[in-house]
């Protein structure tokens, strides 16, 4: 019962992402804006429930199984991998590693700028 | 006789959603089985092995994409309310979270740009189509916001959807190493890092790491569906007017 509650605490909250981006045609998916809004409801709740936790959890411990079937599409789009692997294949490795390593160095920078602001104000 | 049986049954569950659904499952928990033996080597992501299990069953059972997809589509269903439940996670992180706002938002904004133009970039430079460039652009967001984000800017949308998942498995594979390499030892900025390049994927492994670190993964991902779907039109537009006739 507790699984059951949660899963359809989190898909009316779906479904009300999805019903405003479409009625104020946000550029933001519909799951994203449900998440934003439940995360604002616990802030405001200011606490969790057992049932919503239950169906989190079970969820997001299975993450990895609910990209296997659009990885499967992988087969669709073979030929056209194959004639741009190179580009295709840098583009994915060097520009992950950037990214993170880049976002990464953002972050450390701005957390030591901060501190140091605070130590001269202090 | 046992032939003409055995293809009337087949013929009856190719057409049903049972067996995309089942073999599925049946992929995943063997693949995950296999990683949990191999002492968890990010090599075997179960993802990328399920996925390349069922390209092989599908290719020896002459199965299309569409016919599988009848049964998968319950499993990617579960995406969107998987996406509204790291509302949960973010909100038990949330007393953590306030204590580094501001470089979490300056990391975002950040690594959202760099992900985008480094990928359109150098897909460019070594002479990829405009619309594989296009389909490679949103390719660290999760994965029904990219496809969207895909179609908008002129991608291929189920081009991108694989592009996606392939760069989250490669995050999860670099992420640690990386990590690890350059001396980071913050979980907060490990998951954000991994959250803004490597979306769901990267955030599944960061909760085998920590909660912590799955948590700050999640929050970065979700923030960053936001952010790239705000930016990404107009920064393709910047990038055009760059390149010129090339995107």
């Amino acid at each position: 019962m507790q699984f059951l509650n949660g899963i359809t605490l989190l898909l009316v909250y779906q479904l009300v992402g999805e019903v405003t981006v479409r009625l104020f045609g946000l550029p933001i998916p519909g799951p994203v804006l449900g998440m934003v809004l439940l995360f604002l409801t616990l802030v405001i709740r200011k606490r969790s429930s057992a049932s919503l936790d239950t169906a989190a959890n079970g969820l997001l411990s299975h993450l990895s199984l609910l990209f296997v079937p659009a990885g499967v599409g992988m087969m669709v789009y073979f030929s056209r991998i194959l004639e741009e692997w190179l580009p295709i294949a840098l583009s994915l490795v060097l520009g992950t590693a950037i990214t993170m390593v880049v976002t990464a160095g953002a972050m450390l920078a701005t957390q030591k700028l901060l501190t140091r602001g605070q130590r001269r104000d202090g | 006789m046992v032939e003409t049986d055995l293809t009337k049954i087949w013929v009856y569950l190719s057409a049903s959603p049972l067996l995309g659904l089942t073999v599925t499952l049946v992929a995943y928990l063997a693949a995950h089985r296999l990683y949990v033996l191999a002492n968890q080597n990010p090599l075997l992501n179960p993802v990328i092995t399920a996925i390349l299990m069922l390209i092989a069953f599908l290719k020896l059972t002459g199965t299309s994409y569409e016919d599988y997809f009848a049964g998968g589509q319950f499993v990617h269903f579960l995406l969107g309310p998987a996406t509204v439940a790291l509302a949960v996670p973010l909100y038990q992180q949330f007393s953590r979270l306030r204590a580094v706002l501001v470089p979490v938002v300056v990391a975002l904004l950040v690594g959202v740009v760099v992900g985008a133009v480094s990928s359109i970039t150098i897909a460019w430079l070594f002479g990829a189509s405009p619309e594989t460039q296009l389909s490679l652009a949103p390719k660290s967001v999760t994965a029904p916001v990219a496809m969207g984000i895909s179609e908008q800017i002129g991608g291929i949308p189920s081009l991108t959807a694989v592009l996606v998942v392939v760069t989250g498995i490669l995050g999860a594979l670099m992420g640690t190493r990386l990590f690890a390499l350059l001396r980071i030892r913050d979980d907060r900025v490990k998951g954000i890092a991994m959250g803004v390049a490597a979306h769901g994927i990267g955030t599944a492994r960061a909760f085998h790491v920590s909660p912590v670190m799955g948590a700050f993964s999640g929050l970065a991902m979700a923030l960053s569906a936001f952010a790239t779907s705000a930016l990404l039109p107009w920064l393709v537009d910047c990038l055009r007017s760059v390149y010129g006739g090339w995107l």
